[in-house]
């Protein structure tokens, strides 16, 4: 257990998310802490993307989506109606599950949030730190001018890594960043997230519970409920989840008895 | 981690009245084109509604307007139609059939859709001038309806393709392997499973095709070089001229009442239009219950 | 069961499928018989015409009188006249219906979308003659209030309504375009803290342009081939000239005023009609050719 805690960076509070009248997540109230690796494991259709979606607002998206509660990010609810859901979203990056950089040039890609961001500096400078970040840099510095989709997916997806990480947010959010490529570019994508929780505050959806176990220091567990409603089951530090869980439905999880 | 802010400036103002700037010129450009249609339509209501009448339907054309009528462009649109559909409908629900079940994929077979797709492209007075030369003179078919209807059965011919291809592709494939596990050969199973299952949609199709050729005057013009006519066909040899030429003719007169007479024709022509649309939307709405069955 | 179904009625069966297959192959070569007749029938009378006069005359003359003396036989004003026209109307078309597309594909909920789009494709449905009643009774009086010197047939009138009736063409197009964007690519750029404005503009567009643009293509590629509404309202005056209040004649409304002339067949007045008609057709299928090109050579990848 950390001695000294510093206030969350992302507070959950009684969040709700209907999608017209079906009531996807029901009351969920968690804590991120800076600096750590947020694992979120459970078994499909439980509401882990509705659930990461929210913390950066992409819900906002989904005309149907009605969100209750509060995400309190750096002690301020980012649902309330003075926010800008543009800001948020360059202080909370986003890698989704299939790799989806833009049919534009690599350079293009990553600079794309600098531009939009009204980034003042050095473009290229930017462009290859980001790059480096996402340990992208060595395969690609001779030809930034391609276009993206030449990439292999394991690149391409630490390219979308290295998108988001150019607007320099304090979190990013990963839903399933690894379940759609190889087992090798696995492994690249589970040591750059052990390299990024260094800088960042990573939150990550994985349905693949080894890999929960490996790379993250907290792990939440949703499950549905009989009212096929999904809910928050328990959230602790990520050995403990594995080896000694509070919740029986958590045990049953891990253990296996269902998925 | 140092999170240096100011090395961003996202002018959110600016970009938070782009948005809405945005928008207004989408939702302006749409309204354009509805305005634009709907200040078109008033002016031919309340230009031709006056002139519309009984004996406007049933009368000839006349040098003098409160006695001119469209009975012969009416008519000779019918037989036009008629014999349009007759030609157009069979060769395209053909060339549909031959395309999408029998044809290989090689290079003739490509050759025909670059065709098909070109030919939808081609300007309708092109074929006029060819009709004009194939039909009217080398076949010695004369300034006829039937030479005006087989050149625009080839006008319309890519539409009664596309859309029958479509109708035909839409059959599920699960009906055509049933059909050849009982021993079926590939015409019976056409004959017996594909078409039936299709004709609504080619329906749909024909009826855009005609939508299309019923609205033609240039190609016409090219062929029939009339647009004054004082009676009516009496068989596929005779002259003939259509609704849009003859609203084409009192157009071109210098008079005011003759607008009024375009006006009341074009009234016609939209009511017979929209007729036909309605009865296309239904037949595909009927279609879409059917097969949801 | 082989018993009840005898030898002859099978061979009958497999000779009649063939017969059929031969008939349908028949109905699809049509196209190509229509495609060669039309080359054949417009080269043909062109080359008559061409015995007479030279091509280097018709394609750099700038006078058109094949009627009139003292006759002369330079096709500039023709095309010159149909390309003002078209330059108008792309002017209006473009634009809007690119807009139109991009409202109707990023901002229109379902629900408006469903009813706006078939109301825009009511104006594609409309028979030109209409359009040219239009512009000639309503439009012309319209701008000659702002425009005092416009004449009652003129370019303007024709080009804007021309404008108005090939926009759902691009809008339509252009829609398809857009739409065919995956929504993933919207979502990253939306993660990356951009607006609606900037994902519609510098995600969507992009993504979409080798569709937008071959609508741009074929929307040109229509008007230059449209023929009734610039016969009623352009006018009948052949002229080379970059003033839209004058009248002009296309080379379309040429084909239409000789055709209901009394030329007669194979004089050289008649076979004007042809080598005019092999100009327009080559100049719409570089068009339409160049516009399924662009789109199979440039489609992106996502």
């Amino acid at each position: 257990m950390k001695s000294q805690t510093p206030s969350p960076i992302i507070s959950v509070k009684d969040l709700n998310v209907h999608y017209g009248k079906f009531h996807a997540i029901k009351d969920v109230s968690m804590d991120i802490r800076r600096n750590t690796v947020t694992a979120l494991i459970g078994p499909s259709g439980c509401g882990k993307s509705t659930f990461i979606r929210c913390l950066n607002r992409m819900n906002d998206l989904m005309i149907t989506a009605i969100v209750t509660g509060e995400v309190n990010y750096n002690d301020r609810n980012i649902y309330s109606s003075d926010i800008d859901a543009t800001e948020i979203r360059s202080r909370i990056g986003m890698v989704f599950q299939k790799p989806n950089p833009f049919p534009k040039s690599i350079f293009q890609n990553v600079a794309f949030g600098l531009k939009v961001n009204g980034f003042s500096g050095d473009l290229d400078e930017a462009v290859e730190r980001s790059l480096v970040q996402a340990a992208l840099w060595e395969e690609v510095k001779d030809r930034l001018g391609d276009s993206a989709l030449t990439l292999s997916g394991g690149q391409q997806q630490r390219l979308c890594i290295a998108r988001a990480l150019a607007v320099e947010p304090d979190v990013i959010l990963m839903d399933e960043p690894a379940s759609a490529l190889d087992p090798i570019a696995t492994v690249a994508i589970e040591d750059l997230v052990r390299e990024l929780k260094k800088e960042y505050t990573i939150v990550i959806v994985t349905h693949n519970m080894q890999q929960a176990a490996r790379i993250s220091d907290e792990t939440a567990f949703f499950m549905v409920g009989d009212d096929y409603c999904g809910y928050l089951v328990e959230q602790d530090e990520t050995q403990k989840i594995f080896t000694n869980p509070s919740n029986e439905r958590t045990e049953a999880y891990i253990t296996g008895r269902f998925s | 981690m140092s999170i240096d802010r100011m090395k961003f400036s996202p002018k959110r103002q600016m970009r938070s009245f782009s948005g809405p700037a945005l928008y207004m010129v989408c939702l302006i450009s749409v309204l354009i084109g509805i305005l634009g249609l709907a200040v078109l339509v008033i002016e031919v209501l309340s230009t031709g509604l006056p002139w519309l009448s009984w004996h406007f339907i049933t009368d000839y054309p006349s040098r003098h307007p409160e006695e001119a009528g469209l009975y012969s462009a009416l008519m000779g649109t019918v037989w036009l139609m008629g014999m349009t559909s007759v030609l157009t409908v069979p060769v395209g629900v053909g060339a549909a059939i031959y395309l999408e079940e029998y044809a290989p994929r090689n290079f003739l077979t490509r050759f025909i859709e670059i065709n098909v797709a070109n030919l939808a492209g081609v300007p309708s007075i092109v074929y006029g001038l060819l009709g004009m030369g194939l039909f009217v003179y080398w076949m010695h078919l004369g300034r006829s309806i039937l030479a005006g209807s087989m050149t625009l059965a080839l006008l319309v011919l890519p539409i009664v393709i596309l859309a029958s291809r479509e109708a035909i592709r839409a059959v599920p494939s699960a009906y055509r392997e049933g059909a050849y596990a009982m021993g079926a050969d590939k015409w019976q199973v056409i004959k017996g499973v594909v078409l039936p299952s299709a004709i609504p949609g080619i329906l749909t199709g024909t009826v855009l095709a005609m939508s299309r050729a019923i609205g033609e005057a240039a190609p016409v013009i090219a062929i029939s070089a009339l647009v004054y006519l004082t009676f009516i066909p009496s068989s596929p040899l005779d002259r003939f001229t259509v609704l849009p030429i003859q609203i084409y003719n009192w157009v071109s007169r210098p008079q005011e009442d003759f607008r009024g007479l375009a006006a009341a024709g074009i009234i016609v022509l939209l009511a017979i239009l929209i007729t036909m649309n309605s009865v296309a939307v239904i037949l595909r709405n009927k279609y879409q219950i059917r097969s949801e069955e | 069961m082989s018993q009840l179904v005898n030898r002859n009625q099978k061979k009958r069966i497999k000779l009649e499928g063939q017969v059929i297959r031969i008939i349908f192959f028949l109905c699809a070569i049509i196209s190509i018989f229509t495609t060669v007749a039309i080359l054949f029938t417009l080269i043909f009378q062109a080359l008559s015409f061409f015995n007479e006069i030279s091509v280097w005359e018709f394609l750099t003359g700038t006078r058109w009188t094949p009627i009139l003396k003292p006759r002369a036989y330079g096709v500039l004003p023709l095309v010159s006249g149909t390309l003002l026209v078209t330059v108008i109307a792309a002017a209006v078309a473009l634009p809007v219906g690119l807009f139109a597309a991009i409202f109707l594909s990023e901002y229109a909920p379902d629900k408006i979308r469903r009813i706006l789009k078939p109301i825009l494709e009511i104006l594609a449905g409309i028979p030109t003659v209409v359009y040219g009643y239009f512009a000639l009774t309503f439009v012309t009086p319209q701008l000659q209030v702002i425009f005092p010197d416009l004449l009652v047939f003129n370019a303007l009138s024709a080009g804007l309504v021309m404008g108005l009736m090939i926009i759902p063409m691009v809008s339509s197009l252009s829609e398809d375009a857009m739409l065919s964007v995956p929504r993933s690519l919207r979502e990253a750029a939306y993660a990356l803290g951009a607006t609606r404005f900037e994902v519609s503009l510098k995600i969507v567009v992009p993504a979409a342009l080798s569709g937008i643009i071959s609508a741009f293509i074929l929307a040109i590629s229509r008007a230059i081939g449209e023929t009734m509404l610039v016969t009623i309202a352009a006018g009948a005056t052949p002229r080379l000239t970059l003033n839209p209040l004058e009248s002009v004649q296309t080379m379309t409304a040429y084909i239409v005023q000789l055709s209901l002339g009394e030329a007669a067949v194979g004089s050289l007045e008649y076979n004007t009609i042809f080598a005019v008609g092999l100009v327009l057709f080559a100049m719409t299928l570089i068009m339409n050719l160049l516009g399924f090109w662009v789109v199979r050579r440039f489609r992106e990848a996502y």
